[in-house]
């Protein structure tokens, strides 16, 4: 008998690698894997990524400040507005220039709605990933309106561009608060369906709950921010610690977890929804007059000599932008610290031991936007 | 920790440290200059020391300018909230090299390979240094101000 069990324990599994991507629909982009596998085993993951880098970084070296501005929101296009928003700040705090309360609060409404339809857009597509098609129809149905408003007042659904150094584009659109009241009448009645369609299904629950545990030590160490980070209990949330345009004026709870599972990491999502909901709710009937477009910033930008970095919170973290300005119309040297690549690569330490469809749904609650990893 | 007394401290680490203040009026950042050779040493101590933790390194990056290389840490502490720039001056531009941080912040694996692919600096004992973005038989390195390439850069 005994000699059975020696052979049966002598058979073992030969480790292979398998590629996930650039084509696979749950990368969302192209993004390739190089999964090392023991059986169904994930050993190790190998991200390989740079298949849209598109050297926007060495771009901005030639372009000037306005310009620049055009470009940040094809790195995260689902976090458009913020984006934009990075570079306009920065430019502002650098020529130290005050803008209007009106353009502070109309950017802080429109980052929220942004927030809204990107999250929007990662639940519906989290759901697919798990093999429900539903839930994507239903969160587009509701992204819908809030490109609706988009188009509206800024001209364009995904790549606004309606941050300008000193303001914004154009002024608000008549519609704007009408619509986006009842955008948020309806939203609010939407967004316990979510829970009720996902969050409480017992198959999701069961695929989440408890995979793919991330520590908030380590979060820390591999820099990652936004939601993700949040889930793990790291307070990271750049509008509660440096706040910028009218974050300082409305009350909004950070979402915190402690447990760091892809359970958390979703429910955080849904929980920030309803604290966006709530900042929109408290600006939008108090939208104060005044200039668009401060005089002050002109037509063509010189950022005084020196050095400048300034963060936004955008749908998936902290987004960056390190300036070294010689004083001319370019910045000498740009960077961008993109939350995307920072989040990417925690996936090999979060994913070791667990099964491929795990590693589907740990990647989904990163929320990754490949444009914005490439750059 | 205020800026001067963190100036104070570093100071007493490494002698020859410069200092200077970037940022805007409002919100001003100090920077440590150092060389490469005392680089593991300071991020170890800032990392760790009592009174500082920057735990969090939220920006690694590159400058390439006429006279040197300059690498820039971006490095917040957690607790308080505080931040301070290391750079690391690299004047030698032929062979730019420099001690990874990869074991003290695991995301500087990452954005050392970033800056590997795109500045061509070395990182001493990286555990993993191969191009990021760019593919492997890419001749250059793109963020390098010399750098020239016919066929894919439209120079203005």
């Amino acid at each position: 008998m005994t000699e059975e069990v020696e052979t049966k324990d002598a058979i073992k599994t030969q480790e292979y690698f398998v590629n996930m991507g650039p084509q696979h629909p749950s990368t969302h982009g192209v993004l390739r894997l190089m999964l090392e596998l023991d059986g169904e085993i994930i050993k190790r993951v190998i991200p390989h990524i740079g298949y849209i880098h598109r050297s926007i970084e060495k771009m901005s070296e030639k372009d000037s400040y306005r310009q620049i501005v055009h470009l940040t929101d094809r790195m995260d296009y689902l976090s458009n507005h913020m984006n934009n928003e990075a570079v306009c700040l920065l430019v502002e705090n650098a020529l130290e220039v005050e803008v209007s309360d009106r353009v502070k609060v109309i950017r802080t409404i429109m980052s929220e709605l942004t927030r809204l339809s990107s999250h929007q857009l990662w639940w519906g597509v989290m759901g697919m990933d798990l093999g429900a098609l539903t839930t994507f129809l239903y969160a587009f149905r509701d992204r819908e309106m809030i490109n609706d408003i988009f188009e509206e007042t800024c001209g364009a659904r995904l790549t606004v561009n309606y941050n300008v150094p000193g303001g914004v584009m154009f002024d608000i659109h008549p519609n704007f608060q009408k619509r986006v009241k009842d955008f948020i009448k309806h939203f609010k009645t939407k967004l316990p369906e979510y829970d009720r369609l996902l969050s409480d299904n017992v198959i999701f629950r069961q695929r989440t709950e408890g995979v793919g545990i991330l520590s908030k030590e380590d979060a820390i160490s591999y820099g990652v921010t936004g939601p993700t980070g949040r889930a793990s209990g790291f307070s990271n949330d750049t509008r509660k610690h440096k706040p910028y345009s009218a974050y300082d004026r409305v009350e909004f709870k950070e979402i915190l977890m402690d447990k760091g599972d892809t359970f958390s990491r979703y429910k955080s999502r849904i929980l920030e929804m309803w604290e966006s909901i709530s900042i929109i709710e408290q600006l939008i009937d108090n939208i104060p007059e005044g200039e668009i477009q401060s005089p002050a910033v002109k037509q063509v930008i010189k950022l005084p000599a020196g050095e400048y970095y300034q963060s936004v919170e955008t749908a998936r973290g902290e987004l960056g932008v390190y300036v070294v300005s010689d004083g001319q119309k370019s910045p000498y040297r740009l960077k961008f610290r993109s939350p995307g690549f920072s989040n990417l690569f925690v996936l090999d330490h979060m994913v070791r031991g667990y099964k491929i469809a795990d590693l589907v749904a740990m990647m989904s609650t990163i929320d990754l936007v490949i444009p914005d990893i490439d750059r | 920790m205020d800026n001067e007394s963190l100036k104070t401290k570093i100071a007493q680490w490494v002698p020859n440290a410069e200092f200077e203040e970037t940022g805007t009026s409002k919100a001003q950042l100090l920077n440590v200059i150092i060389t490469p050779d005392k680089l593991l040493d300071v991020a170890y101590k800032l990392r760790n020391e009592e009174d500082m933790k920057f735990d969090f390194m939220f920006s690694l990056t590159c400058v390439d300018f006429p006279e040197h290389f300059m690498m820039v840490y971006h490095l917040r502490s957690t607790q308080t909230w505080n931040e301070v720039v290391l750079k690391v001056k690299m004047e030698d531009k032929e062979k730019p090299q420099v001690e990874t941080l990869c074991h003290i912040w695991r995301t500087a694996e990452y954005h050392e390979r970033e800056v590997y692919d795109l500045f061509g600096i070395v990182f001493k004992n990286h555990p993993d240094l191969r191009r990021i973005l760019l593919d492997e038989e890419w001749e250059g390195y793109p963020l390098r101000k010399d750098y020239v390439d016919p066929v894919n850069m439209i120079s203005l």
